[in-house]
Order: C-alpha cells, then structure tokens, then sequence
C-alpha cells in the first residue's frame, strides 16, 4: 500500500466515524420527534368531543313539577322521561330495538346532562331549547374517524342500522364537536366519553404539594449542613454515601417502602396523595440534595471569609450570604427533583392509587390518582376511546413537566453566577 | 384539627419573639448591661423554646395515634367471647369500623361494627382533648422556663445557632433514616418470607407460579403444602428476563448513546451541541409510563404486524419491544456521561496525538476513549442499573409469563413487574405471595447497589486520574 | 514616629495544617497605631500568622494552633474566646477584593447590622458614609451607593472591603497582600489610604513587594520557612539587617 492510498484509508475511516456520530444524534433526535409525534397526532382529538343536537320543552308536565319550583325541586326531579322523550324526537324509530339502538347513540349520562342544564338556567322551564348531549363513545371515536367502519357487522359494536343513523343525522347537521369541558372536570368513569382527569390533576397536584413541602426545606438544610457545618469525619461520610446510594435505588424500592412503612406499620390512609406525596419526597429527597450540595459549593469561599472578617457568626455568614446566592441553584434542582416525582407511576402503584376513584379528592387524604397512574390505568383499558384519552393525558403531564424544566432552565441561565 | 394547633403554635411563637425581644430590650436599658447579642436573638431563643418542644410533641403524637387505637380496638375485639377472630379479619373488622366512623360505610353494620365505632369516636375525642392539653401545657412550661433563662443568659445568638445546627442534622440524618426504613421494610417481610420459603430455592427455583401459593399463613406451611410451594417462587425466570431485556435495552442504548456522546464532545459546533443536547436529554425527562405506553401501542404492534409478514410468530408483549424502548430511554443516561468523562479527558493527551500526525478519529479511538474508559464503564454501569430497576416500561410492554427463554420475540417478565403484579389489588398482608415481592425488592435493592458502587468505583478513580 | 504600646503580641506560636508544621514559634509584637509590614517568600508562613490573629485559620478543619496570641494582654488563642467579637475588633483586607453580591450600601451596613451597631436608617447612612470616607471612596461613589459592589473597578472594590473593614470600628486591621490583584495607580491610592488609617488603626500587612513595605510601614517582620528570621523598624531592616539572610533576601539573592 502507498502512502497515499494509505492516507486516503485513514480518512475514509475519519468520514465513517464522524458519520457513525451523526447518526447516532440524528437517532436519537429522531425518536424524540418520533414519540412526541404518536402522543401528539392520537391524543389532540380528546380535546374535543361530539355532541348530537337534542330539541328539549321543558314544560313542568314532563317534569312532574308545581309551577315556580325551588332549586331543591329542580334537584330531586325525575329527568328521565323527559329526557328519554327528547332523544326519541331526534331520530323517527320502530319498535323497542331500534329504540334502544338509538339511545346508544348517547352517552349513558344524559339524563344528567339534561338535568344539571336546567339546574343552572333555570329560566328555561316552559321553554324549548336545543341541547348539545354528548354522544356515546363509539359515536364519538366514528364521528373523529377514528372506528373502523368498513369490518362487517359482526365485528364491530356499532351496528348498520345506527351507522344509518349517524350518517342521516350528520346529513341534517345534527352532530357537532365542541370542546371536550369533560376532559378537565370529571374524575375516570368506565366510559370514555365521560371519563376526565379532573380527579388526576387535583391528585398529581395535592401529591406535588406534599412532596415540595417536605422535600424542599430538608433537603435544603441537610445541604447546607453537609456542605457547610458538618465535621469531616465517620458520620458524615456515611450520610453522604447514604445520600448518593439511595438517589439511584429504583423509585419502586420506594413503593415498597411506602407500602411496608407508611401503610402497615403507621396505618396511613391508602391510595391517597398524602401517602405519595411522603413516598415521593423520601425518593425526591437526595436528587434533590445533590444540585443543592452543588450550587452551594459553587459560592466562592471568598465570600464566606468576607463575612467572617467583619465579625459575622459562622451561621450569619451561611444564613446571610451563602444560602442567598445559592438559593437559584437550589431552586432550579428542586423543579427538575419534582418534575420527576410528577411523573412517577410504580410507586404510586405500590401503594393503591391504582384504585378506581370516580371523585375528586378534596382533601389530601381522599383516595386519589395522579396523571402518570391515570395514563397505566386506561392504557389497560380495552375501548377505543380511552387510546386518545391516555394520549392526551400524557400531552398535558409533558406540557407540566416542559413547563417546569423551562422554569428551571429559565432560573439558571438568569441567575447563573460566573465566579 | 392538627392545622389550628399548628397556626396556634405560630401564632404563640411569634408572640415569644415579639415578647423575648422586647423584654432583653427593657433588661439592657434599665440595668445598661451590654448584652452579647443583637435583641432579636433573644426573641429567636424564647420562639424556639415555644415551638420546638410543642412541635416534636405533636409530630410524635400524630405518628402514633393511629396505630395506638387500632390496637385498642383490636384488642377490645380479640376480646370478644362470642367469636375468634384471625389478625386478619381484626383487620377487616377495624377498616369498616374507621368507614362506619367515617360516614362512608356500605354493607350491613353488625351490633360489634356499631359499638367499635363508637369507641373508635370516644378513643378520638379522648386522643383530642389530651393532646391539646399536653401541648398546652408543655408550651407554657417551656416559655416560662425560655423566660427565666433570658435575663440570664448572655449567648443567646450562640444558642439560637447551635439548635439551628442541630436542626440542619436532624434534617440530614434523613437520608440515613430513608435507608434504614428501606432496609427493614424489606428485610422484615424478606425474613417472614424465607422462614416459609427455602432461600436457595427462592434464588435457584427456575419455575415462578405465584399464582399457586393459596395458603394464607405463611409460618403454619405442610411438608405437602411446601413441596407444591417449592416450585411456585423460583425466580431463575425472573432474574433471566430483567437481565434479557436490560441487555437488549444497552445493546440499543450503547451504541447510539456513546457515539452521539462522543460527537458531542468532539466534533458538534458550540450550535450544533446547544441545539441537539438539550433534544436528546428530553429523552430522560419522559416519564417511563409514556414509554410504556408508547411501547404497547405502537413499537409491540409493529413488530407483530412486522413479524406475521416475515412468518415469524410474535407475541404482542415482547421482550423486544419493552428492551428497545428502554433502550431509548436510556440513550441520554449514555451519552451526557459519557460526553462529560470525555470532555475531563486533557488535551494535553490530544494535543500529543494531533502532534504525531493522528486523524480525529484515530486520536479519539487510541488516545481519548483508553483515556476516557473506566468513566465510560462507570457510566453504562449506572445505565445497567437504571435499566433492571425500570418498571412502567416493562409491566406495560413486555408481559407477565414467567417463561425462561432467549427468545427476544416471546414474552417475559421481570422482577419489577412481579412485584407490581403481586402487590396491585387485594392482598392479604400475611401471605407468602405478598412477602415474595418483598423477597423480589430486596433482591433488588441489593444488585443496584453494588451495580452503583462498582459504577462509583470506576468513575471515582477516573476521576481522581485527571482533576 | 515609632509608638511603644504593644498591640498584639505572640508568644511561642506554632500552627499545623494536619501533619504540616506551617509556623514554628513566632515571636512578634505588633505595635499600636503603626503599620507592620511582613514579609518573605512565598508560603513562609506570612499569611498563615496574620489569619491566626483573627482567627480565621478556624475556618480551616485540619489547622491546629498552639501557643499564645494577646491583644491588649487578652489571650485570643482560647476556646472560650467568642471569635465573633474578635473579628468584630480585628478587621481583615483580602488579597482578592471579595465584596458581597450586593449593593455598595448594603456591602458596608452588613457589619454593623449584626452587631446592632445602628439604631436607626439615619445611623446607618452615617457610618457607611463614614466608613466610605476613611476609606477614601466616598467622592466616587455617593451618587450610586444602590449599585451593586461588584460593579465596581478592581482598586475601588478593595477600597470597598477596607470600608466594609472599618464599618465595625475595628482596632486593628490585617491587610493580606492588598494590592497584588491591582493595578499601580490602584496601589498607590491604597497606600495612600494605609497612610491615612495608620493614624486610627494598628495595621499589619503582608506584602510581596519589598518597596511596598518600605513605604507604607514603620516596622518590618521577615519570615522565613515558617520562622520569623528577624523583626524590627522598616529603616533598620532595609538599612542595616541584623541577619544575613534578610539581607539576602532585601537584595534580592532570594525569594
């Protein structure tokens, strides 16, 4: 081999490594943009839903009510009959069959619907209006185009004589999509079209709250005593390898540990956000201590001694100048340490927010569940509507964490010190 | 109720500092001492003697509480002549006693219900009224005592700052704490579960059927009974697919994360890094639940589909979709610690290469990465660690039979996933199957551990080589 | 004009760092209200000696100190001494200016707030007024004593600590290599400024530069290796050394 054949192998070999390079980053971009793409493009439909166009009279006879009734009345009446009569109205049917083939167009929750309308406009009893009940969820998912239509009867729920149905109604413009209000107020349901993460959200928030308040401060002080006050010696150093260890122990090693000692041994009320949140700030703890241990570190110790000098206290100087300027840092490490706990699921498994929770906790310690469960449970789920739930629900725990990151990000570059 | 003790304690806190400070202030003037420490110490110190003693009076009645009446309650039931009952159903009993009390009971209330609950309601209320008087009392003992030292105490700063430190241990000694509460919670069910089970047949048993174990009591075990049990938690299969599906996962991660790494550090523009870094570490930002889901809609499918038209059979659970995805995840664990080990490396080191008349790539495979290599071990070695560790990913995609088998396309399952799968729905606390998990986490536990501390190893004394 | 009231004065002082002996039994008295320069080669032990008098050597884990340091016959080198009122008495000037990340004002009232030394707003305008006067900085920054300290030039941020310093109204005040990080003309102004001080406070100063020393100081220690090799005033130690080893390192043979 010549010399310049030689050279000429060696920088083909170059090209070839550096391509190696790129494709990798390009990979790995590429799944990114792949992912999000999938959430994206089969979630962004739940955010609406289809309604059917239902012409209600309110008059007192279908009501069984006195006229000028109270808003107790209003409550306690029977919808059921009236409501039933509206859905007749929308589409001309024979016989029991085709009666119940119709109801099914609907969600099982009409009547409430038709109820909580009137509960809140009152002024309408006497009157006739049109209704926008929502329809039921295989309606829903055909009305998106989402339902396989074209497999033959047998094989799918919807039968011809309500896709006959559908088709006429959307002929005479009685079906609409509008903005999915259900998404965000209502906890699960077994159905889709009603299911919400409204309970999620109150859960994921509550569970948060509690892991802030009690990471945060002991995490804070236990980095400005490692980092500041304590003695070289043997305790420390087991604390900090103590520390280290358990930042990377598996987060459902946490689970466990919420399920031996917060639930059996202290008797905590299961499948609430108290306990997660405690599980949670226990696992948050020392991710949260590292970065904190870091920006403190960062402040010159030239400051310190400035403090000293003119007669500060160890502790003033700590409390008056150190903590101060690290508080950005430590703050930025804590929104990434939360961002995470957000979005953990196995120890939340472990210790019962897998619980099926129709209401909305009100209180920390009401059974609950969190987004990221809220996204194991229905991805379980066989129906069809709950693939777009599930996929809208990790659109809006992503947007919390993107938000968060960005808050973190946003805190550093602005308040980054260059020494 | 705690909430209005709580702000009370605020309240009376303040109050002492307000009064401690004003008081030192009065002491000074009058008897124009010099005192030690700025006024506002003093009222530090009495807020301190206020709240601190309350506060750990509370926190420690608030932990007890609960498990002090049910053991109460249990004890009045266990009592009873009429019937014996089992700690279990003591238990059973107690939930619906605490849901009678709570106004959320449904089902039909027995007269032993009826009468728990109402003894449940006096245990509460007795709880509730000494509580606040011990707590009452406690704060009007440590105030007056907080005032009698006041006029005599000339270090009040120096006080104030040594519970501030005290304070700032305690809150360190957490940690320490978390990994004890770790360590026993699995330790403790781990002992109960190999009093039952033989350890080696627990670590040597290669047929895992948790399903079969049905005997409740785990200490009370037939020699028949065990000869069944024996081969229901032999967790060779466990063991095997974590490992299956750990090393699928860095045979993607790998690759890609350790080249793009090395791009990073190398050849990417100062533009090309501050875009593409922060795309690729979104990738460690995703929860793993969106991981598994994504693995169960999309990538299973896929191969399934994939795998029919090639006449391969797949299982819509695979051991490939769940490794690959994983792999994924594990991508920026990879490349950023690897990218940071490279960057550590001088270049001096460089330079030496560049000088003898070296490409890039031949600097960075002869020079660099022999440099660089004990941190790149340590770093897929955390990535390892990560990778049998991950759940979600794993329960949502890669199935729950126990099958021991290399075949990437089949299902298999992990110790995570069996422990999820042992510890969702009704469990009865005392039975083998529960504690198995227990037995799983600990085993765990213990191989992340020493996966961290070799990986520690590595990196530290890479360090050590080049700061 | 050489002043005979002994300020400081050490008595067999040695100082560890872990197994490391930095000092070994240094004698020296520092007299009231003059300046008393130190010097040496680097890592003789100069600065380990003046951060022993204000203690701040406790800073460090591993140092240990024996043997006795009095300031105004009081022992500093004592458990029982509240290092907090030492520092109070005992201002010290850094070789890096370090002024706090915060405003000009905020920089100087930080001392005297902790030790109450202000009552009220007024009180305080006066000392950081003051303390900006002494310390000769007070015409150049008056108007924008809400702009932060580190936006300040090299010479007037270290004019700034020796402010900050002095806020406290401290007896004594070390000077660490003040001048190493600045420029001539900041130098200058600086020992301008020590002149000044020396009227009101007992300065010790380390300095690398022996024609500092000669200018601002009235009296000399050299160390060396830890020791100190010979003290006395500055005229005789740059005229007329007692020991041959400072007049080889005066003339240069050394250091």
């Amino acid at each position: 081999m010549t010399k310049e054949e030689r050279i000429k192998k060696r920088y083909n070999a170059e090209k070839r490594f550096k391509l190696y390079g790129i494709t990798s980053v390009v990979l790995a971009i590429l799944f990114v943009v792949f992912l999000i793409h999938v959430i994206f493009s089969k979630g962004s439909s739940a955010f609406q839903k289809t309604t059917i166009n239902v012409e209600l009279n309110f008059t007192l006879d279908s009501l069984y009510l006195d006229p000028n009734p109270s808003k107790d009345d209003l409550e306690n009446v029977e919808y059921y009959d009236l409501a039933i009569e509206s859905l007749l109205k929308v589409y001309q049917v024979n016989g029991l069959k085709e009666e119940k083939a119709l109801i099914n167009l609907f969600s099982p929750d009409y009547e409430y619907e038709v109820r909580d309308f009137l509960i809140k406009n009152p002024e309408f009893i006497n009157k006739k209006t049109i209704l926008k009940l929502t329809a039921s969820d295989d309606i829903d998912q055909l009305h998106k185009g989402n339902y396989p239509r074209h497999l033959p009867e047998d094989r799918r729920r919807i039968n011809d004589f309500q896709l006959m149905m559908y088709d006429k109604l959307v002929e005479q413009n009685k079906i609409d999509k509008i903005f999915n209000n259900y998404l965000f107020q209502k906890g699960d349901s077994r159905n889709p079209e009603l299911a919400g993460i409204g309970g999620a959200l109150v859960g994921s928030f509550f569970t948060i709250i509690i892991t802030l308040l009690l990471s945060f401060p002991i995490a804070i002080f236990a980095s400005i005593y490692l980092e500041e006050f304590a003695p070289k010696n043997r305790v420390t150093d087991f604390i900090e390898i103590n520390i280290n260890n358990l930042a990377a122990v598996p987060s459902i090693v946490f689970g466990l540990l919420g399920l031996g000692i917060l639930l059996s041994t202290f008797d905590l009320p299961r499948s609430t956000p108290l306990v997660a949140g405690i599980t949670l700030a226990l696992m948050t703890l020392p991710r949260i201590i590292i970065p904190c241990r870091a920006s403190l570190k960062a402040v010159p110790p030239s400051i310190r001694e400035g403090a000293l000098a003119v007669g500060a206290s160890k502790v003033q100087s700590v409390m008056h100048h150190v903590v101060p300027l690290a508080i950005p840092g430590t703050l930025s490490g804590t929104i990434i340490g939360l961002a995470q706990a957000l979005g953990e699921t196995a120890p939340l498994i472990l210790i019962g927010m897998v619980a099926f929770v129709v209401d909305i906790p009100s209180i920390p310690t009401d059974p609950s569940a969190s987004l990221p469960v809220q996204v194991y449970l229905w991805s379980e789920q066989a129906e069809r509507g709950f693939v777009e739930k599930t996929s809208a629900t990790i659109m809006i725990l992503l947007s919390f964490l993107i938000t968060l990151n960005f808050i973190a990000v946003y805190l550093r570059q602005k308040f980054e010190r260059k020494w | 109720m705690n909430l209005v003790i709580l702000i009370l304690i605020g309240i009376f806190s303040y109050t002492s500092f307000i009064y401690g400070r004003s008081r030192i202030k009065k002491i000074t003037t009058s008897q124009s001492i010099k005192i030690n420490a700025l006024p506002n110490y003093y009222g530090y110190y009495l807020a301190l003697w206020c709240a601190l003693p309350s506060l750990i009076i509370l926190l420690v009645w608030s932990i007890f509480e609960a498990s002090i009446i049910k053991g109460l309650i249990s004890q009045t039931l266990s009592q009873n002549e009429l019937n014996v009952y089992t700690s279990d159903q003591i238990n059973l009993i107690y939930q619906k006693i605490v849901s009678l009390y709570n106004g959320n009971f449904s089902g039909t209330i027995t007269n032993e219900i009826k009468q728990g609950a109402e003894d449940y309601k006096s245990f509460l209320s007795i709880a509730q009224s000494s509580k606040v008087v011990l707590l009452l009392s406690t704060a009007i003992l440590t105030i007056t005592y907080g005032i009698k030292r006041i006029s005599k105490n000339n270090k009040a700063r120096h006080d104030v700052e040594k519970i501030l430190t005290g304070l700032l241990f305690v809150c360190s000694l957490v940690a320490i704490l978390t990994t004890l509460g770790i360590i026993f919670s699995l330790l403790f069910e781990s002992i109960k579960f190999f009093s039952a089970i033989n350890i080696f047949d627990f670590l040597f048993g290669t047929s895992w059927s948790p399903q079969r174990a049905f005997v409740r009591d785990a200490s009370a075990i037939s020699a028949e009974e065990y000869a069944d049990l024996k081969n229901a938690f032999g967790s060779v299969p466990l063991f095997a697919g974590t490992a299956f599906i750990a090393l699928i996962a860095m045979t993607v991660a790998v690759p890609i994360g350790l080249f793009s790494g090395i791009y990073m550090a190398e050849y990417a523009s100062i533009k090309v890094r501050k875009f593409s870094k922060p795309i690729i570490e979104i990738l460690a930002g995703i929860p793993t639940v969106v991981y598994g889901f994504f693995a169960a809609l999309t990538v299973g499918p896929f191969f399934r589909e994939f795998g029919e038209k090639l006449g391969l059979e797949v299982s819509s659970e695979s051991a490939l979709a769940a490794g690959l995805v994983m792999g994924v995840m594990i991508i920026p664990y990879v490349s950023s610690l690897s990218d940071d080990v490279i960057n550590a490396v001088p270049q001096s080191l460089r330079d030496g290469s560049y000088a003898v008349g070296a490409t890039k790539s031949e600097t960075i495979k002869r020079v660099v990465i022999p440099a660089a290599l004990p941190g790149i071990v340590g770093s897929i070695l955390l990535a390892v660690s990560r990778a049998i560790g991950e759940t979600m990913i794993v329960v949502m995609a890669a199935g729950l039979a126990a099958n021991l088998t290399i075949n990437p396309l089949e299902s298999t399952t992990t110790i995570t996933t069996q422990i999820v799968m042992l510890l969702v729905g009704d469990q009865e606390f005392d039975s083998p199957k529960t504690q198995s998990a227990f037995a799983l986490g600990l085993t765990l536990f213990f191989a992340t551990l020493i996966l961290n501390y070799i990986a520690l190893r590595f990196v530290k004394k890479y360090r050590e080589k080049y700061d | 004009m050489i002043s005979n009231n002994i300020k400081i004065k050490t008595q067999d002082l040695n100082v560890y760092y872990g197994e490391k002996q930095a000092l070994f039994n240094v004698n020296l008295d520092i007299h009231s209200k003059e300046v008393t320069a130190l010097i040496g080669p680097s890592g003789c032990g100069k600065s380990t000696f003046i951060r022993c008098i204000n203690r701040m050597n406790d800073v460090i884990d591993i140092c240990k100190i024996d043997g006795s340091i009095k300031i105004d016959d009081k022992e500093i080198i004592d458990n029982n001494v509240d290092v907090v009122r030492l520092r109070e008495s005992i201002g010290m000037v850094f070789q890096k200016p370090n002024p706090f990340p915060k405003s000009i004002y905020d920089n100087i009232s930080y001392g005297p707030s902790i030790h109450g030394l202000a009552d009220n707003k007024s009180d305080m305008d006066k000392i950081v007024e003051n303390s900006l006067k002494k310390a000769a900085l007070w015409e150049e920054v008056k108007d924008r004593l809400d702009e932060p300290g580190t936006g300040l030039s090299g010479g007037q941020q270290q004019r700034l600590c020796i402010a900050r310093a002095i806020s406290v109204n401290p007896e004594v005040i070390l000077m660490d290599e003040p001048c190493s990080a600045l420029d001539p003309i900041a130098t200058a102004k600086i020992e301008e400024l020590i002149d000044e001080l020396k009227k009101s406070y007992t300065i010790v100063i380390v300095t690398h530069s022996m024609s500092q020393a000669v200018r601002v100081s009235q009296r000399t220690g050299f160390f060396h290796l830890g020791k100190i090799i010979e003290v006395d005033t500055t005229e005789k130690i740059f005229k007329n050394p007692g020991n041959q080893m400072t007049q080889d390192y005066i003339t240069g043979r050394f250091g």
